[in-house]
């Protein structure tokens, strides 16, 4: 019955003031529209922390090389120096030799440096340039979508030979053939045999097609001399086996370096824990992220509670006259209410537009995922506001007295 | 509420007599404490039955409109009993109060108190809105009061679209519409030039002929003159109440002006709720 009128009463009052109502659900309108969006750029960056993650190669375990348990002060007291052994590729030949690791399937030495590349006046910086074995390439996910990859012959051979990501051939050659051509790597001529295919994801930063692969030994000669490898990529012979090959390999490495598990001098990395540090890591984002949507989000509300306080004292006289006419406290309270739950829904469903449309962007390199259950969080959250911080105006305005509101100027 | 209230309907057998429109016995006000207090009413006392036409006359300052303001449960004394169709007033609570101020009275204000930005059609419409009064019933009787007051085409005029009479009008059509028993009207023609005021208390007495309470406030005497009776205020008390014409026959001014003919018919928006 009443409900209705009194609907259209708030309704009237909120376009009496469009300019004020505007902007008070434009203070809404943000506070949702950055919840929901900064919460889709954290899931967004997760989701991205995850893929290339993925594209490093399934079932990949890394060994790389690691101080020993005790610090350099400690060891030198003792006498007992502890001395960081290099990873070698007799280390690398041994795990894959070795029939003590049955979950291993494909074992590569790895090499890698970064170094500035340029053919024919154009110059690029490659972030990592690759020396290993053949073996690399399906333990890194990586395929080779032109030419052909780089042989056991040419690591034995230590040919100049180089397998380009896409960034780089995009970088240099722009839509010259590549295939063939000779680049300077760090000042050495390799021959250009093979390009690999786009794996995307990833940003300026950390960019996985922004790579050369080549001969470990090549490398070893030109780029990062023959220290110590940077490290061993290991794959294991499916998901399931991971855990048990990095056992396996960490065994076989103890032995081998004559170490034990207290001063270890490499460490074995899985892919799965990294995924799970990687996971934790955007969670912390995320929350960030929403927390300050969130208190956006309450600005906006105060910004309700500020305008409906205005709005009451403004139109004491009006709500003098309601009273005189009969109208119960119910209804002055809903029609005050009414309005406040308007702006905020209003605003929220504003909101939920700009930040569904705001994620089809893609913010620094990060594609924004939508969590739907942070629409509904929002947009829930924008009417509790308007309940909550309208009833504060509502109220007083619900609690005046006839003759005293009539008598306000 | 009271026994009293059962007054209103028919009653078959003994019929108790109907209590006055309005009974107020020692009626005090005092606004603010201490020093600073004003005893605005000193011990009003007032009897008004139903179909009296009463005139509240008085210097500025003399308590009229504390006096009215009371009366139209707008306010509340700071001590004395008020009495309104038999109801003790003191007793309500809110929700009761607020359903005497929509359907026992009509209050018409001396500056008008229209909603602005709201067309005459819905100012008058407002007391049924909160009386629950439905859609068609509802358009109706609003358009009944605006016909009665003669702005049936001003309608859809907002109060800035209308003359001071004409607003003063759509008010008095606002204060009927609920047809209330008791109309209250503080100076109604204060802000209005001679043709308007006498448009408007010309309605006045056609209402109080087809029986409804009138109880107004007014610094004229010629004003005064269209009541039944005068009451004079001085320093928040009554000092004179004066009786020109009885409270059952027509009000002075249609006695006089055209004995015998009849109030129009019009008027019949029917007895007090
Ligand atoms: N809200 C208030 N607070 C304090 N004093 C008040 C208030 N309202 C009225 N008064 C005082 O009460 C007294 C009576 O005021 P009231 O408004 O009833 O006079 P009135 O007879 O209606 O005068 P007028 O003819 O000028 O309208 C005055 O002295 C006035 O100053
Ligand atoms: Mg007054």
């Amino acid at each position: 019955m009443r409900a209705r009128e009194v609907f259209r009463f708030a309704l009237r009052g909120l376009r009496a003031n469009k300019l004020r109502s505007g902007l008070t659900t434009l203070g809404i309108l943000i506070g949702v529209g950055a919840v929901i969006l900064l919460i889709a750029v954290g899931q967004g960056s997760g989701a991205a922390v995850q893929a290339r993650i993925s594209s490093l190669g399934s079932n990949l375990l890394t060994v790389t090389r690691q101080a020993g348990g005790f610090g350099r002060a400690a060891a030198t007291r003792t006498g007992t120096q502890s001395k960081v052994s290099n990873l070698t590729v007799a280390d690398a030949q041994l795990l894959a030799a070795s029939d003590q690791d049955p979950d291993v399937s494909v074992v590569a030495p790895v090499a890698s440096t970064s170094a500035t590349a340029t053919f024919e006046g154009a110059t690029t910086t490659i972030n990592q340039i690759v020396g290993t074995y053949p073996a690399y390439l399906p333990i890194s996910n990586d395929t080779v979508a032109a030419g052909s990859s780089f042989t056991d012959e040419d690591v034995n051979r230590h040919r100049k030979v180089v397998v380009i990501g896409q960034t780089v051939v995009t970088n240099l050659f722009g839509t010259i053939d590549p295939i063939g051509r000779t680049i300077q790597l760090g000042g050495v001529p390799y021959t250009v045999v093979g390009t690999l295919a786009a794996k995307g994801g990833g940003n300026t930063f950390n960019d996985p097609d922004n790579v050369a692969l080549a001969p470990l030994t090549t490398v070893q000669d030109s780029l990062t001399g023959f220290g110590s490898l940077s490290e061993i990529a290991v794959q294991a012979r499916d998901a399931n086996s991971a855990n048990a090959a990095q056992a396996e390999v960490t065994s076989l490495m103890l032995e081998a370096h004559h170490v034990t598990a207290a001063s270890e001098d490499f460490s074995v990395t899985n892919e799965a824990t990294l995924l799970s540090t990687a996971a934790s890591t955007t969670q912390t984002f995320t929350v960030l992220l929403a927390a300050v949507a969130a208190i956006s989000l309450l600005v906006g509300g105060i910004g309700v509670t500020n305008i409906m306080l205005v709005t009451v004292t403004e139109r004491t006289r009006e709500i003098g006259i309601r009273k005189a006419l009969g109208a119960p406290r119910g209804a002055i309270l809903g029609q005050f209410l009414i309005e406040a739950v308007l702006l905020s829904v209003v605003g929220g469903a504003l909101g939920v537009v700009a930040g569904v449309a705001g994620s089809r962007f893609t913010v620094d390199g990060i594609k924004p995922v939508l969590v739907p259950s942070s629409i509904l969080l929002a947009f829930g959250v924008s009417a509790v506001i308007g309940l909550v911080f309208g009833s504060l105006p509502a109220n007083r305005a619900a609690k005046l007295h006839p003759i005293e509101a009539l008598r306000h100027e | 509420m009271t026994e009293y209230q059962s007054a209103d309907g028919p009653v078959t057998g003994y019929a108790p007599p109907r209590p006055s429109a309005v009974w107020i016995s020692a009626l005090r006000k005092v606004y603010g404490e201490g020093d600073a207090a004003v005893h605005a009413l000193r011990g009003v006392d007032l009897d008004i039955p139903h179909g009296d036409y009463v005139a509240v006359m008085g210097a500025s300052g003399s308590g009229k409109s504390t006096l009215m303001n009371i009366v139209g449960c707008l306010d509340v004394p700071s001590s004395g009993e008020y009495r309104l169709d038999g109801i003790a007033i003191a007793d309500l609570d809110e929700r009761q109060l607020s359903l005497v101020r929509n359907r026992k009275i009509g209050f018409v204000f001396q500056s008008f108190n229209l909603l602005a930005r709201t067309t005459a059609f819905e100012n008058v419409e407002l007391p049924l809105v909160y009386g629950a009064v439905r859609g068609p019933q509802r358009r109706r009787r609003a358009l009944a009061a605006l016909h009665l007051v003669g702005l049936g085409d001003r309608v859809d005029h907002h109060p800035n679209q209308l003359s001071g009479g004409q607003q003063q009008r759509v008010a008095i059509a606002r204060a009927l519409v609920t047809a209330p028993s008791l109309v209250l009207a503080d100076e109604p023609t204060g802000n209005l030039d001679t043709q308007s005021s006498s448009e408007v208390m010309s309605l006045f007495d056609r209402l109080n002929a087809a029986g409804r309470t009138i109880v107004l406030i007014t610094h004229e005497e010629d004003i005064a003159a269209h009541a039944k009776r005068a009451v004079r205020l001085v320093d928040g008390l009554i000092v004179q109440d004066v009786r020109f014409a009885p409270v059952d026959g027509l009000p002075p001014r249609l006695a006089t002006a055209g004995a015998g003919r009849p109030a129009a018919p019009s008027l019949a928006l029917g007895p007090g709720a």
